[in-house]
């Protein structure tokens, strides 16, 4: 499988030549606690790497999905808008966030892999 | 992470990292924000069953002498002289403008002797002010090495009478001193959560053996201060801060109930506390603004700051606190709103993150309180 993490706590599983889907990785939902609410961004959506697209709401606050590739939102996990609790339940599966039509590929070498963001969670 | 040397701790610490803790820092202590259960969960048991909350970090004052009853009305707009004996009341600092400095409980001890419980981040500015205005009056002692337990919840008073019997014929906002396990305890049947509950302070040094006490019983969980917000907003509690501040009177703050008839206009002692010029003409002539709840429309959550605004992009108000209600199972929030739009009743949004979220201005509290009142 080929998944990759960013900085800000998101994995990329690479589904295709140019295809991928985002969620927040389980490191992350622990840190927000309980979810109440997911506000997603809208099908065919421009991302561009380092924006935020998404706002993820605990029971104490709001914090952003930053974009961790650039590309075109092609569909987004609308479960999560009534059930914000797939996340904290399977952060890498039935709660991901989005699929994202890549437009430049090459930003996925800038993410990490997994041992290296074990360690990057480590510090 | 570097932790600051000036942050304290309370007697419990060790026994909250123990337990899981999230520690976060809070008016100058690390505490507890949650626990492994969870913010929503550690909610939804307070009000199912019982709850356990280390509050330590709020001010303990006693003020003992012939005058304190005297001196401590001088400073707040509630009746404290026909305080009764062991029983307690809900009171507000107030300051010359007619603003709050801090709201606090009042419990009599006796005809010379009070005990009040302030807010931790308010807790060194209340005891300056009460040495500098009233401290020739009456002895003000700070007390030290002190914990304060909150247990809250339906099932608090039967986990209480297990190991104190007597706890039982307490009612709301009554106080008894006693000694559970040969532990000397000072409870309170009151509370922050809209719940049933007591809170009971006792010397630091006893404050994990009691608090092992109660967790062994299983209704009883620890809650962290996340669900501690959470429960006051559902029940419609000020957080001072938030609902009260020093540029709004307890009036603008929707507290009359608070402000004892005695002390207002026409009252036996009426007056003769900060700002009661202010405070009893807001009370005569109405304010501007009024607190309220608010209930928004949809699932996303309106955060304290959020600025509502009438249909025409108009100002109406702000969000003191607002969130969401886990017992509820939606967003919740308070909000300081101009009158005329209370009073019209008129169609307002929150602005959140450039959205316009509909909101409907509703009676609080949110859930209905629990007090056992006998």
């Amino acid at each position: 499988m080929s998944i990759k993490f960013s900085e800000d706590h998101e994995w990329v599983e690479l589904k295709g030549d140019d295809l991928v889907v985002i969620g927040i990785t389980d490191f992350a939902q622990e840190q927000l606690g309980d979810l109440v609410y997911v506000e997603l961004p809208e099908v065919g959506d421009e991302c561009s790497r380092g924006e935020n697209i998404s706002v993820i709401e605990s029971v104490k606050a709001a914090s952003d999905l930053i974009a961790p590739v650039s590309g075109t939102i092609i569909e987004v996990n609308s479960r999560l808008e009534d059930e914000p609790e797939l996340v904290t339940e399977d952060s890498m599966g039935e709660g991901w966030f989005i699929k994202v039509k890549l437009s430049n590929t090459s930003e996925l070498d800038d993410l990490m892999d997994e041992s290296a963001y074990n360690s990057f969670t480590e510090e | 992470m570097s932790i600051d040397k000036k942050i304290r701790t309370t007697s419990l610490y060790q026994m909250h990292l123990d337990a899981g803790a999230k520690m976060v820092p809070f008016a100058g202590y690390e505490m507890p924000v949650s626990y492994p259960l969870g913010i929503k969960k550690e909610h939804i048991h307070t009000r199912e069953k019982a709850g356990l909350f280390d509050v330590s970090h709020m001010g303990q004052i006693r003020l003992v002498g012939k005058n304190a009853k005297r001196a401590l009305e001088s400073l707040v707009p509630v009746d404290i002289i026909d305080l009764p004996l062991m029983k307690l009341r809900y009171a507000l600092f107030t300051n010359k403008d007619g603003g709050v400095m801090d709201d606090l409980m009042v419990t009599s001890l006796g005809d010379e002797d009070l005990f009040l419980v302030v807010n931790a981040a308010c807790k060194e500015a209340d005891f300056e002010h009460l040495l500098n205005t009233i401290g020739v009056e009456c002895k003000v002692e700070f007390l030290e090495d002190v914990a304060l337990l909150a247990l809250q919840g339906p099932k608090a008073h039967e986990v209480l009478a297990e190991i104190a019997p007597s706890t039982s014929e307490m009612t709301f906002m009554t106080a008894k001193q006693l000694v559970i396990n040969g532990i000397d305890c000072f409870i309170t049947r009151s509370g922050y959560t809209g719940e049933d509950g007591f809170e009971i302070s006792l010397l630091a040094k006893d404050a994990e053996e009691l608090a092992k006490l109660l967790l062994s019983n299983e209704e009883v969980e620890w809650v962290g201060l996340g669900a501690r917000d959470s429960l006051r907003l559902e029940a419609g509690l000020s957080l001072y801060g938030h609902e009260l501040d020093n540029d709004h009177s307890p009036v603008e703050s929707s507290l009359n109930w608070a402000l004892s008839k005695v002390r207002r206009t026409g009252g036996e002692r009426e007056g003769n506390y900060l700002g009661d010029n202010i405070i009893m003409s807001h009370l005569n002539e109405g304010t501007e603004s009024k607190v309220v709840g608010l209930q928004p429309e949809g699932r996303m959550p309106v955060r304290d700051g959020a600025l509502i605004e009438d249909e025409l992009g108009n100002e109406a108000g702000q969000v003191t606190s607002g969130g969401f209600g886990p017992s509820i199972n939606r967003p919740i929030a308070i909000a300081r709103i101009k009158k005329n739009y209370i009073e019209n009743q008129s169609k307002l949004f929150a602005l959140v993150r450039d959205k316009k979220i509909a909101v409907e201005i509703v009676k609080l509290p949110f859930i209905k309180q629990n007090y056992y009142r006998g």
